[in-house]
């Protein structure tokens, strides 16, 4: 007796067994890998009991240090699918030569350059830089959380229900063919019938609401909860980067939600946005999604530029030089950085005039740009620098973002680009400025705070095993690009016919096996540093001798980050309270209130993944569902009143007393 | 911000770095309105974009209906008339919050209520009618911008609907407290804000289109 086709398709929409990749024994391996990982995760869970404080101390908290941490946990497991995928590309790359085909078909590959491009920017690069201002910026600004604790709870949920998504895309059905910005026509229902589009509109629409919440959270928090005396030219640069870097998320991302949208209706309604005929104007998507893309790249670069001010004022133990223009470098940066856009597509043929409107525009960003640069340079100057593992970070950055910065100067050039456009030269060139830029960056910044979160410092050995693996696969695996590039070789192709190209590729995925090798030493350090925690223990709450307000507390801080509020009266706040012989107060402590913990954010993301299940395979009935479910769950969380509760005097002077033990035993 | 300045010198004449005293400087829910001011702004630049679609692709009639063919001016006005009116009402609930009377806080409401509804019910109207004649969303790159920029905003207020109604439940059982004004006013701002879009696609889209 066999089912009904049309219940059958009434229940489960378009996908059958048929959806399952069961003919592509790398997938099927890689699944049988993750599920084995799963369960021997879960089993742990349950053997140690843990699934009591996990959901009642981090899936459910409020707490802006926790909700950072799991950003950065989602971020770094997202690292290491994107970059499987980067291996697996220079792999087919390295060896389709000739008559060889590779171990790659062309349908599988596609999706992989389009999965790594959309996990390492959507769901690597900006939960990692999420989580750092969502740790670092209320502490830095001496207050107890951000604006709208519960919502920073459901933002990083959202984000983590995108990044499910995506991960789904790899064992039930498929992902898009398109490259990350699946321009259409080719993203529209004629050319790519299949869920993987859908797959990629749904996993960056949702991620897009947790994206877009968190920016107007981090607003909210700078601009209304900084501690007295904390005026804007006395923020520290990292949150002055952050308020900069969420003003761009608001103002950019609504773009983003709306042209895919758009995208949207055309494959699912019909419509004719991007469509080559009944009027359809396929060139709109690519300007409306690079009108977001270009800001978002530096709501990628700007936080990065914070961290490197911070790390090099506190390893050179000087103050900033010239804070005033880092400033509004930062600033310029971020209103230059919406007149820009069209540079990623000058062959469109604008004509002459716009397309010297962009490329001077690209030109001038090269200004304060610039300005950064030598005032990291003169902070430097006549330093004591430490050359500890975060200052590695930042010279690696310095020479080679300066190299990534001249090949986009190169780049905006309309006439030179006219011949690039398209081309490795161009990879080259992005990845230069975003590994060299961006992840540096971050890696330097998890270093600097990581004592912060956790108490104790990471392994320095192996810091710098990973960081010289980096630097050195970094210039390895993209220098070759560049030459590639110039000899015209293009982007997104799996074999090549011409055997004198090889020599390139193989050295460039040498290139990659040395950062595989710096990302294993990243993790090795984290495992060896938890190992070694006692001996790398910091005490005092300030390990590298730090100017910024969050070395004034504990290391981690206490769930309510000062006991009193402090007061500012200079830049490096902390620097200034040292200097001038501040005096930690031991008695007189108050009852302090605080937001409570709640589930709403961990129930609406996953309502959330199923309409996304539901609209993606067709199961309408899902779909339907979810979204009610969604809008009933959230109006009754709104009659929910019972949400904030007071940690009492006697736990803050047991916490404090603490700390007044182990500073005592530091000295 | 707290009601007192904070001293920055301690009464022994050193500066003092800390506030001692048990005062919180920030209160929870101070900055929601600008929370939800910074979201109205991006959700402005949603309709930024369907405006701009509109502004690029909606002369492409594809050899179909043009806004001239298709669009029933005095029904439009009744329509805005009911969004404008509504928007008043709204402005007369907030007044009698002011007041702290509930009852006539409610009833504005409930008044607010009904326009919005008149409106929405008015929209789809004219939506099933283009649809009934063959200019439904498929039929040219025009259509497609204009359903999706009228209905986006109808969904707005359908969405404002949903929230008005919640929240004369919690007024309705939980007094004018500080949490309800709150609320009160963020829907004020968005029901004022979709308001001041209408305006934009009842000009741009309706008035310019017809002029054609």
């Amino acid at each position: 007796m066999s089912p009904n086709p049309d219940q059958m398709s009434f229940v489960f929409g378009r996908l059958s067994l048929d959806s399952l990749p069961l003919h592509e024994p790398i997938l099927v391996i890689t699944f049988i890998a993750v599920a084995l990982g799963g369960l021997a995760a879960m089993g742990a869970l349950t053997y140690f009991r843990l699934w009591g404080p996990l959901w009642r101390d981090w899936l459910t908290t409020v707490d802006h240090k926790r909700i950072g941490i799991m950003y950065v946990i989602l971020a770094l497991i997202m690292l290491l699918r994107g970059f499987s995928d980067a291996l697996m590309m220079r792999a087919q790359q390295a060896i389709a030569f000739g008559g060889a085909e590779g171990y790659l078909p062309p349908h599988h590959y596609d999706q992989i350059f389009t999965a790594h491009g959309v996990i390492m920017i959507f769901f690597f690069a900006m939960p990692l830089v999420t989580g750092l201002m969502n740790f670092v910026v209320p502490l830095q600004i001496g207050a107890r959380d951000v604006a709208f604790p519960f919502l920073n709870n459901f933002s990083f949920w959202m984000t983590a229900a995108g990044a499910a998504i995506v991960m789904m895309s790899l064992f039930v059905g498929e992902f898009a063919q398109t490259g990350w910005l699946a321009y259409p026509p080719l993203s529209g229902s004629a050319y790519s019938p299949g869920v993987g589009v859908d797959y990629y509109i749904w996993a960056l629409q949702i991620a897009g609401v947790g994206t877009l919440l968190s920016g107007v959270n981090l607003v909210a928090t700078i601009v209304k909860m900084r501690a007295p005396g904390l005026t804007m030219m006395k923020l520290p640069v990292f949150t002055w980067t952050s308020l900069c870097t969420n003003v761009l998320i608001v103002a950019a991302f609504p773009v983003l939600t709306a042209v895919l949208v758009l995208l949207s209706l055309d494959r699912y309604v019909g419509t004719n946005f991007f469509t080559n005929d009944f009027g359809g104007n396929p060139m709109m998507y690519v300007n409306l999604i690079w009108i977001w893309g270009h800001p978002e790249v530096y709501i990628l670069i700007l936080p990065a530029f914070g961290i490197f001010s911070e790390v090099v004022s506190t390893f050179c133990s000087k103050r900033l030089f010239g804070y005033t223009s880092m400033v509004y470098a930062t600033v310029v940066i971020t209103i230059l950085s919406y007149i820009v856009w069209l540079h990623h597509f000058f062959t469109m043929g604008s004509g002459a005039s716009v397309n010297s409107f962009f490329g001077i525009t690209t030109m001038i960003i090269s200004i304060p740009t610039g300005a950064k640069i030598f005032n990291w340079l003169f902070t430097m100057y006549r330093g004591r620098i430490r050359f500890e593992v975060p200052m590695l970070w930042t010279i690696g950055f310095m020479i080679t973002f300066v190299i990534g910065g001249m090949t986009g100067v190169l780049l905006a050039v309309p006439p030179a680009d006219f011949q690039l456009h398209n081309s490795l030269f161009l990879i080259a060139h992005f990845h230069n400025v975003i590994i060299g830029g961006v992840v540096f960056g971050l890696l330097a910044g998890i270093t600097y705070w990581f004592p912060k979160a956790f108490g104790f410092k990471l392994d320095p050995f192996w810091g710098k095993v990973s960081f010289w693996c980096w630097l050195i696969g970094f210039y390895l695996a993209f220098m070759p690009l560049y030459v590639l590039g110039l000899m015209g070789v293009t982007r997104r192709i799996s074999r090549f016919e011409d055997p004198s190209l090889q020599i390139w590729f193989v050295i460039a995925a040498i290139g990659a096996v040395l950062i595989a090798v710096g990302i294993g030493a990243f993790l090795l350090q984290i495992v060896v540093s938890f190992l070694r925690r006692d001996k790398l223990r910091d005490l005092t709450g300030d390990p590298w001798g730090g100017r910024t307000l969050e070395w004034a507390t504990s290391s981690p801080p206490p769930d309510y980050n000062f006991a009193f509020t402090p007061i500012i009266h200079s830049h490096d706040a902390w620097w200034d309270m040292k200097g001038r012989g501040h005096v930690r107060p031991v008695s007189g402590f108050h009852a302090i209130h605080m937001p409570k913990n709640t589930g709403a954010g961990v129930i609406l993301a996953g309502l959330s993944v199923g309409f996304a299940i539901g609209m993606i395979w067709y199961m309408w009935w899902l779909a339907v569902l979810s979204f009610a479910a969604i809008v009933i769950y959230s109006i009754a969380h709104t009659f929910n009143n019972d949400r904030d509760f007071y940690i009492p005097a006697e736990e803050v002077v047991a916490t404090e007393d603490r700390r007044t033990r182990l500073l005592s035993a530091a000295e | 911000m707290s009601a007192h300045p904070i001293d920055t010198i301690g009464p022994d004449g050193k500066p003092a770095f800390y506030i001692t005293d048990g005062r919180e400087t920030v209160h929870p829910g101070d900055g929601t309105m600008l929370g939800f001011w910074i979201y109205l702004m991006s959700d402005c630049l949603i309709f930024a974009v369907l405006f701009a679609t509109y502004g690029v692709v909606g002369r492409n009639y594809a050899a179909g209906p043009s806004p001239a063919d298709l669009f029933d001016l005095p029904l439009v006005a009744i329509n805005t008339s009911m969004l404008l009116f509504s928007s008043i009402t709204y402005g007369f609930a907030m007044l009698e919050m002011a007041r702290n009377r509930k009852a006539a806080t409610l009833f504005w409401l409930g008044v607010t209520g009904v326009f919005g509804a008149a409106f929405i019910g008015l929209e789809l109207y004219e939506f099933h009618h283009l649809i009934h004649v063959g200019a439904g969303p498929q039929r040219s790159a025009f259509l497609s911008a204009f359903f999706t920029l009228v209905g986006t905003h109808g969904l707005h207020v359908t969405f404002g609907l949903v929230w008005l109604v919640t929240l004369m439940v919690q007024v309705g059982r939980g007094g004018l407290t500080a949490s309800n004004r709150r609320r009160l006013s963020c829907l004020s701002l968005f029901w004022h804000f979709l308001d001041v879009v209408w305006i934009g696609v009842f000009s741009y889209v309706y008035l310019m289109g017809v002029l054609q």
